[in-house]
């Protein structure tokens, strides 16, 4: 009997070892699959085994979540004026909506680990949620009377929290545009603006102007790759003054000290928003969670079987040292990407134009490239200067797709067609080669409640 | 073994004593009511400012900027309604044990119109008695709250020219002075 109760002793130690130990090394390595009670949604996924970077704290409630979900968020949401901010919902008056569905914290429509309720989006409420203000809106809006909750958000008419394309005035004012608007062209880019920009830029070491070949700084055994020399003279590098030291020196210019292959942090340097926002969309938001870098074999979309073993990071589609935009923006995305929207780029008018562009100095950003509407230009105001910056978040207006209106489409587009576009899936499939089948009527229904509405005298919106 | 006893009884009798002094304790601070007119005091100096010596002198006299709800797609000046909500918003995000909005039984925005029914009864009571204002307690959710409703009239042509002919306002006559909706101010307290 003694000695049976030692043996119990002896394996219940035994398997509490093993499985302690088991669940340590889980626990401290990167593969911490065993610890997921669910896998994450497409916008999770990535990061999912950097647990903490949602429980930031190992005790504590939802606070904790949402604080983590606003390090991330917030700031984009704020930009895109979202229609639901939580200060919609604090006020005591709203007590009973918050009754029936607390859009204080992100985590009410937005559960992670729950892939079999998971929608759209990430929204894991039923479709109806917006009835639950809203079922009254026909009130409002006679115009809406009958109409399926289930139209509310699908149809390209209104989203939760990013209406700056979609809102009524807006379509107001955006009534009867043409297809093609008379000028189509985005914004052309302006490097030096943003060097200047730069606080900290050494100017003294790196002075803006043209450096010659021979005037690299690179020490033995580094300057000698007549290859590598030609391709950096040719880049806007060469051309604004950027020697090889500026990246690739460390403590000194010596050769001991040399780093062969500088990493994102080091373009972040000079490149920081672009940095930011590439660390916070799919491509870098591993490695901002100092996990390993983000991999085609990874990826949740189709990709290319060649391109399983490629590794994300700046220098993945801006080859180094070439570092040629128009490869980034067309060839670079589709060297990996292999889904029928990406298939089908190069049979659309937008390549078309892409090309035309090419050769021809007087359609100067007329092209339509990948990045045109993935990483869109974007004027940035710093101070009283502004600057286009590329947006490098690939999914900053990608989902939902009406974010892309203002951005992206209507650069070239009237406001009925894009909003047509972006709701026609099948057209969205075949990258947009032909016109919509579909039309959304919101802006026709502007115009009809703009007719009944009283003519307003001069002055108005004077108060 | 009796001197422990005693210590023991002396030791609740003060914890008794310390505990019972604290529940006496009373507030000697503002009541709500002083607090919520004082707020007010700020609230509406501060809102006839910026809708007399900015909105109504820049956009109604001098012509040389639009107000607008969409301020930021049209450069334009804020609204003074939106000028008074970021401010409750900012509030809000500070974490104040404090609440306010701007209500109307004739809103532009319909999630500005009456829900509670002291929201109710304080808008029809100051509507009906000019210069008056209105307080009540509430319960919302599970807080006890003390809400006082004051009058916000129209101190400057813009106030009544914008809502008389907006196309969202259900009210096209107001005329200068009148009351056209109320600041409700909430203050949580003890049931």
């Amino acid at each position: 009997m003694g000695q049976n109760k030692i043996a119990l002793w002896v394996i219940w130690l035994g398997v509490t070892l093993t499985l302690g130990g088991y669940l340590g090394y889980r626990l401290l390595g990167e593969d911490k699959s065993v610890f997921l009670p669910g896998s994450t949604s497409h916008g999770h996924y990535q990061i999912e085994m950097a647990c903490s970077a949602c429980h930031r704290e190992a005790f504590g409630g939802g606070e904790v979540l949402q604080e983590a979900c606003m390090n991330c968020h917030g700031a984009e949401l704020k930009t895109a004026n979202d229609s639901h901010p939580r200060s919609k919902f604090t006020d005591p008056r709203n007590a009973d909506r918050l009754a029936r569905l607390d859009a204080r914290v992100c985590v009410t429509c937005h559960v992670e680990h729950q892939p079999e309720i998971t929608t759209t989006m990430a929204v894991t409420v039923p479709g109806d949620v917006c009835m639950h203000c809203h079922l009254d809106i026909a009130e409002d809006r006679p115009s809406h009377e009958g109409m399926g909750f289930e139209t509310c958000a699908s149809a390209g008419c209104h989203n939760f929290h990013d209406n700056r394309g979609l809102y009524e005035d807006f379509l107001l004012k955006h009534l009867h545009e043409a297809d093609v608007l008379p000028r189509p062209r985005v914004a052309a880019r302006n490097l030096r603006a943003s060097l200047e920009l730069l606080d900290s830029y050494p100017f003294d070491r790196y002075p803006l102007r043209q450096l010659a070949l021979e005037e690299r700084d690179a020490p033995q055994g580094y300057r000698e790759d007549a290859r590598i020399n030609q391709q950096w003279h040719a880049t806007a590098h060469a051309q604004a003054g950027v020697n090889c030291s500026a990246c690739h020196a460390g403590d000194s210019v010596e050769k001991a000290s040399w780093i062969e292959k500088p990493d994102h942090t080091v373009c972040m340097n000079c490149h920081q928003d672009e940095g930011e926002g590439f660390m916070a969309g799919r491509h870098g938001m591993r490695l901002a969670q100092q996990l390993s870098p983000m991999s085609p074999a990874l990826a949740r979309q189709p990709m290319h079987n060649q391109a399983h073993n490629k590794q994300l990071s700046c220098i993945s589609c801006h080859a180094s040292h070439e570092f040629n935009t128009r490869h980034a923006a067309v060839e670079a995305c589709l060297g990996c990407h292999d889904d029928k929207h990406s298939r089908a780029y190069k049979a659309s008018p937008h390549y078309s134009l892409w090309r035309a562009e090419q050769h021809d100095a007087e359609r100067t950003a007329t092209g339509v490239s990948c990045a045109t509407c993935h990483m869109p230009r974007m004027l940035e105001q710093h101070g009283d200067k502004t600057r286009v910056a590329v947006q490098h978040n690939q999914n900053d207006n990608l989902r939902p797709n009406e974010k892309m209106l203002r951005s992206v489409c209507m650069q070239c587009h009237g406001l009925s067609f894009s909003i047509d576009a972006l709701a026609d899936t099948v057209l969205v499939q075949t990258n947009f080669n032909g016109k919509p089948a579909l039309h959304v009527e919101s802006l026709d229904m502007v115009e009809r409640r703009a007719r009944k509405e009283r003519p307003r005298p001069a002055g108005e919106d004077s108060g | 073994m009796r001197v422990k006893n005693i210590i023991t009884v002396m030791g609740l009798a003060t914890t008794a004593v310390v505990l019972g002094a604290c529940g006496e304790t009373k507030t000697t601070g503002i009541e709500p009511k002083q607090m919520a007119d004082a707020l007010h005091m700020v609230m509406e100096s501060d809102r006839t400012v910026y809708t007399r010596m900015i909105v109504n002198r820049l956009a109604v006299e001098e012509k040389v900027i639009k107000a607008s709800e969409h301020w930021k797609d049209d450069k334009a000046l804020v609204l003074p309604a939106q000028m008074f909500r970021y401010g409750a918003e900012m509030v809000a995000e500070k974490g104040a044990n404090f609440s306010y909005s701007l209500l109307s039984l004739w809103p532009v925005n319909k999630q500005n119109r009456p829900k509670t029914e002291v929201e109710k009864t304080g808008l029809n009571y100051i509507a009906d008695n000019p210069g008056k204002n209105y307080y009540a307690e509430e319960t919302l959710g599970d807080t006890k709250y003390f809400t006082a409703v004051y009058p916000d009239t129209a101190v400057a042509k813009a106030c009544i020219s914008c809502h008389n002919d907006h196309k969202d306002s259900p009210r096209n006559d107001f005329k200068m002075g009148e009351v056209m909706g109320g600041v409700v101010i909430r203050i949580p307290v003890e049931s």
